[in-house]
């Protein structure tokens, strides 16, 4: 599999980061040699493993349906860029 | 097929998938410990990890996994005793984490089916694909300012059941009826108050057309439909449009729609080049949700009669027409309502009381049963009365509206306004002849075989003890003295 | 003796016996660590809050009130959200980002009576191995090499953490670990790293590299010192799911010295192309001294290590694309404004990350993407699994195993920037105990021919620490490794 310019400008896009077109294709090259490093693993016998998705194996505690946290707007919009009437604020989302 | 819509060039099928978006009833969020309650102000109910402030992590509420089970029972489906909570990335100004904790390859509940009452009479199956359980989103208002788009995330981290359907109605008719279906389950059950108003339950409906007997049309999604009206409307019109587009030559892509109520139609709600990849992947954060069989069992016992099963026993236990019995039960607090009035008593003559007297108020002034000014125990003390021939039929409407408006009880208004029925043969009597003795021409008709008459008399008597003489001897006394 | 000097043990001691107090501890650290700024260590110092934190800490002495790390100063990676404190991450989009928490691992500290001194540098987001990708700038190993005046990476991520133990800045440090980020720097520096079995300490409050391998673990001068660090950290978290529900053992009381008996796996995967012989010659020493110590050596296979290093460069970056995505410039950080909130995304996003965050967010978001997530993905979460059982699988025949810490000494700041697969490849002995889970730590054993530290490994069974830290007190005390940095000694 190999990555094309393409393909990164729509992987850059999910990932909303800004790649110029100038450096698509040095991320392309850059991208495709650790890919290429990653193909390896078809090397493995995988089949009927089933995938590792946790170490841990044990099975937690669920919590108890109390209202135990928030109740806090100043802590929740302390660190936030901008801020109108206690809401979040941000560009206007056109739907 | 009834169901068929005609086009230009001939008919078409329309099929529809649901996707109902329930909130279940908890205090606590599906992953965090703020809460729940609707209507606070911005931000108020928001913890840490709502927030998704750095480093914050997820711990999942049991309440929430005892409703989904609950709910996942109730609609006759399977439980999956090992599921797995996966996360859905997107981009989105009220989706904090950047991602939905959902379920995907592993749902907590699978395949099941639940019949649905067609308005017609007939019984259909509806299939579930499954239920599973993810946070809701923030809410985003775009309305507070013309450049800016403000974000409280109140609803961020809420408990949602996503209830799927298998693409099995064929008409808005039909969506409605299953939606309606649905949310008196899980009304029933109490997972979810349904409140459409406050968004407690949302629907999502997948709409394709196609030639009777084809293959599957491409669907569109239209999202977040939070009122059965704008369900029903926006599907005909999604329908209709898909139909013009094709009949024109055109193809419908796949893709997401936003309904609009103002102008009735449905619009794009994404760009097309916009192409969504979720990429989900099993949440790290979380480990699998495993379920032991006694669980299961204790969640299964723990659920109330459910409206099938309430239903089919009105039928058997109350000798009621399969109609009366599917409207009673439609809402538990109904069904319940019902049965106190009934307990004990004339069960045909209650359910008359409750459906047409009763609901008729109630529907009038917008109020739900569990607000009636007339409770369950109040009509029920009203029957009593007609059925001791303290009062009639007639004069209990009366009553009834008097109880509806006042709240007083039914023994109270009908002593306060001297309306006990008049049993006494001779009063009776008195009465009856003197309608006849002023209406000789009446009497002579009547004997020449204008047996309509009689009808025209009882009124003349009833009015004359102002509806307090007792209708059957006035009819027997009537029929005696007219004869002769 | 200087103050700065003692382990934590010693300053136990001492503090008990009235020697010195907490407040001057600390002050000699303060002062410590501002002469250690030229390394570029700490990228937050809060000498005020360690004054008030060791004024608190006699008073509580003085009431007969001593925790585990009573008045012992420590300086915390800046991946801790620390309350009132800033935390970024070494990252530029969390710029000016105070944290209004404490992280669990952190306030366990401070319940024991630790002390902090400030915030450490580190890889930006945890991701690298030379601290170099720090948007607060590079760290310098305190090390140098013999007649080689070109600075040295002191590893990473947690390379600010190592650095600041091994310049006697900071008695002990907290670290994180998600492939070798705590071992690969202990081994750079000349210090002791560790790294808990996964679930042992709680994730809560640091901020999230990669959620199925990040473990918090203590930086410090000997093997005693972690023992004492870590039972203060670990402890089951009931708001981290993953954190496992069961007693932390007394870890000190392990460090009995007696491994008789004791059967040590030698796995021969870990002989890698390129690897300087004196790497190798340095863990056979390592096997001569378990021999010695009356441990049976057993060789074993591990068959699937050559496959870990690409493993976890699908895993870490795919989890790493879906833990930053929080990262958006709405609710803290920084904004970068844009026109439409697309724009307004691309712009904090690509103006906050580094160019290696970039990268892996990049690698991370292409393999959990549609039509590579089973070719990708899915088939290194097998991998995965055959990688842990492997160790598994060993443990039938052996307690624990020894091997290198990484491929080679502390390199020069600036070398392999260019080749991200080159970087990568100092985590090859890291990143399977990570994969698995294992706890496994790094012990200074020795050093190269040109005088920079080397460090050995040893990697334990899940939640046996004490078995782990047993064998590596053995190594610590045959190795007599008393050598010390040049930033210390003043020789250049
Ligand atoms: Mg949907
Ligand atoms: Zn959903």
């Amino acid at each position: 599999m190999s990555l094309d310019k393409e393909t990164v400008r729509k992987i850059a896009s999910l990932a909303r980061l800004k790649v110029p077109d100038e450096e698509l294709e040095t991320m392309a090259g850059e991208l495709n040699n650790i890919l290429g490093w990653i193909e390896q693993l078809r090397e493995v016998d995988t089949e009927g493993i089933a995938p590792m998705t946790s170490v841990t194996v044990t099975v937690p505690a669920l919590r108890a349906d109390r209202v135990t946290d928030g109740g806090y707007v100043d802590l929740v919009l302390a660190n936030a860029p901008e801020e109108v009437a206690n809401s979040f604020v941000v560009p206007k989302v056109i739907e | 097929m009834s169901d068929l819509l005609k086009g230009n060039t001939g008919e078409w099928e329309m099929v529809i998938g649901l996707e109902i978006h329930a909130q279940v009833i908890s205090n606590a969020k599906l992953f965090s410990g703020a809460a729940t309650a609707f209507g606070a102000e911005p931000n108020s109910q928001v913890s840490l990890v709502d927030a998704a402030m750095p480093g914050m992590l997820p711990v999942l509420n049991e309440e929430s996994v005892r409703q989904a089970v609950r709910t996942g029972l109730a609609l006759n489906s399977k439980i999956n005793h090992h599921s797995v909570f996966a996360r859905k990335n997107y981009f989105y100004p009220d989706l904090p984490q950047g991602y939905q904790i959902s379920q995907y390859e592993l749902p907590v509940v699978g395949e099941g089916k639940i019949e649905i009452d067609l308005p017609n009479g007939d019984i259909k199956v509806v299939e579930i694909e499954r239920l599973h359980l993810e946070q809701d989103a923030g809410k985003s208002m775009h309305d507070q300012h013309p450049t800016k788009t403000y974000i409280d995330l109140n609803r961020s981290g809420v408990t949602l059941m996503e209830i799927v359907s298998k693409p099995d109605m064929r008409s808005a008719e039909e969506a409605v009826v299953y939606v309606t279906k649905v949310r008196s389950i899980l009304r029933y059950i109490e997972s979810c108050d349904g409140n459409m108003q406050e968004g407690s339950l949302r629907c999502d409906a997948n709409v394709s057309v196609r030639r009777p007997g084809d293959e599957l049309g491409t669907r569109c999604e239209i999202k977040n439909l939070n009122s059965l009206r704008f369900l029903r409307q926006a599907i005909d019109h999604e329908a209709m449009r898909q139909i013009e587009v094709i009949e024109d030559g055109g193809l419908i892509p796949q893709e997401t729609r936003l309904y609009d109520p103002d102008k009735g139609e449905t619009r794009s709600m994404r760009s097309k080049e916009e192409a969504y990849d979720y990429r989900y992947f099993p949440d790290p954060d979380l480990l699998p949700l495993d379920l032991s069989e006694d669980f299961v069992a204790a969640m299964k016992a723990s659920l109330p009669e459910l409206p099938d099963v309430r239903k089919s026993r009105l039928v058997s236990e109350f000798g009621l027409s399969a109609y009366d019995a599917s409207v009673l039960v439609a809402e538990r607090e109904t069904v319940d309502y019902f049965e106190t009035v009934a307990n004990g008593r004339d069960a045909k003559l209650a359910a008359n009381w409750v459906i047409s007297d009763l609901f008729g108020r109630l529907n009038k002034t917008g109020t739900p049963v569990s607000q009636s000014p007339v409770k369950a125990e109040a009509l029920g003390e009203l029957i009593d009365l007609i059925s001791d021939q303290t009062i009639s039929g007639r004069i209990a409407k009366d009553v009834f509206a008097d109880m509806f408006e006042t709240g007083k009880g039914a023994a109270a208004i009908v002593e306060d306004k001297g309306l006990r029925q008049v049993t006494d043969t001779g009063t009776i009597r008195a009465q009856v002849q003197a309608v006849i003795d002023a209406n000789p021409d009446k009497v002579v008709d009547y004997r020449a075989g204008n047996q309509k008459l009689v009808g025209w008399f009882m009124g003349q008597v009833m009015q004359a003890s102002q509806g307090k003489a007792n209708p059957a001897m006035v009819n027997q006394l009537l029929k005696e003295i007219i004869s002769g | 003796m200087k103050l700065t000097e003692l382990t934590i043990a010693a300053a136990r001691d001492g503090l008990a016996a009235g020697d010195f107090t907490g407040v001057e501890l600390t002050e000699a650290h303060v002062v410590a660590m501002e002469a250690s700024r030229p390394l570029n260590a700490f990228v937050t110092e809060t000498a005020e809050k360690a004054r008030d934190m060791a004024v608190a800490s006699d008073a509580r002495r003085a009431s007969g009130n001593v925790g585990a790390m009573e008045g012992v100063p420590i300086a915390i990676k800046d991946l801790f959200c620390t309350e009132g404190v800033k935390a970024a991450a070494c990252s530029h989009i969390l710029d000016g980002f105070t944290p209004p928490y404490e992280s669990t691992v952190t306030k366990n500290l401070w319940r024991a009576g630790a002390v902090m001194l400030g915030k450490t540098n580190m890889d930006e987001f945890a991701m690298g191995s030379s601290n170099m990708s720090s948007y607060d700038g590079p760290v310098t190993n305190p090390w140098r090499a013999d007649g080689d005046d070109a600075k040295r990476v002191p590893g990473g991520s947690s390379g600010g953490s190592a650095a600041a133990v091994a310049a006697f800045a900071a008695m002990g440090a907290t670290g994180t670990d998600t492939g070798g980020s705590i071992r690969q720097p202990g081994a750079f520096t000349g210090v002791v790293g560790m790294k808990p079995t996964y679930g042992r300490c709680s994730r809560w409050g640091v901020i999230a590299f990669a959620s199925s391998l990040d473990q918090a673990g203590p930086l410090t001068r000997t093997v005693r010192d972690a023992s004492i660090m870590l039972g203060a950290m670990a402890g089951h978290d009931s708001k981290d799911s993953t954190s496992v529900d069961r007693p932390v053992p007394d870890f000190e009381a392990s460090l009995t010295g007696d491994i008789r008996g004791l059967r040590v796996g030698v796995p021969k995967e870990y002989v890698v192309d390129g690897m300087p012989g004196e790497i190798e010659a340095l863990w056979h020493q390592g096997v001569e001294w378990l021999k010695d110590a009356g441990a049976h050596i057993v060789d074993i296979s591990l068959p699937h290590t050559k496959y870990a290093l690409p493993t976890y460069y699908i895993i870490a970056p795919a989890e790493a694309s879906s833990n930053l995505a929080r990262y958006d410039g709405v609710r803290y950080g920084l904004r970068v404004d844009g026109e439409s909130l697309q724009e307004m995304y691309e712009n904090t996003r690509s103006e906050g990350f580094g160019a290696e965050v970039k990268r892996r967010l990049l690698i991370g978001t292409y393999v959990l993407s549609a039509g590579y997530y089973d070719a990708y993905y899915l088939k290194a979460q097998k991998v995965r699994s055959r990688i842990a059982q492997d160790f598994h699988d060993s443990w039938e025949t052996v307690d624990a195993v020894l091997t290198p810490t990484a491929p080679s000494a502390a390199f020069a700041q600036g070398e392999k920037m260019d080749d991200p697969i080159a970087m990568y490849l100092n985590d090859v002995f890291t990143v399977p105990a990570s994969l698995a889970g294992l706890p496994a730590i790094s012990v200074p054993s020795g050093l190269s021919s040109d005088g920079l530290p080397l460090g050995l490994q040893i990697i334990g069974r899940p939640f046996d620490e004490e078995t782990m830290f047993r064998v590596a007190g053995v190594i610590e005390q045959a190795a007599a490794f008393t050598a010390r940095p040049q930033f210390i000694t003043g020789e250049a």
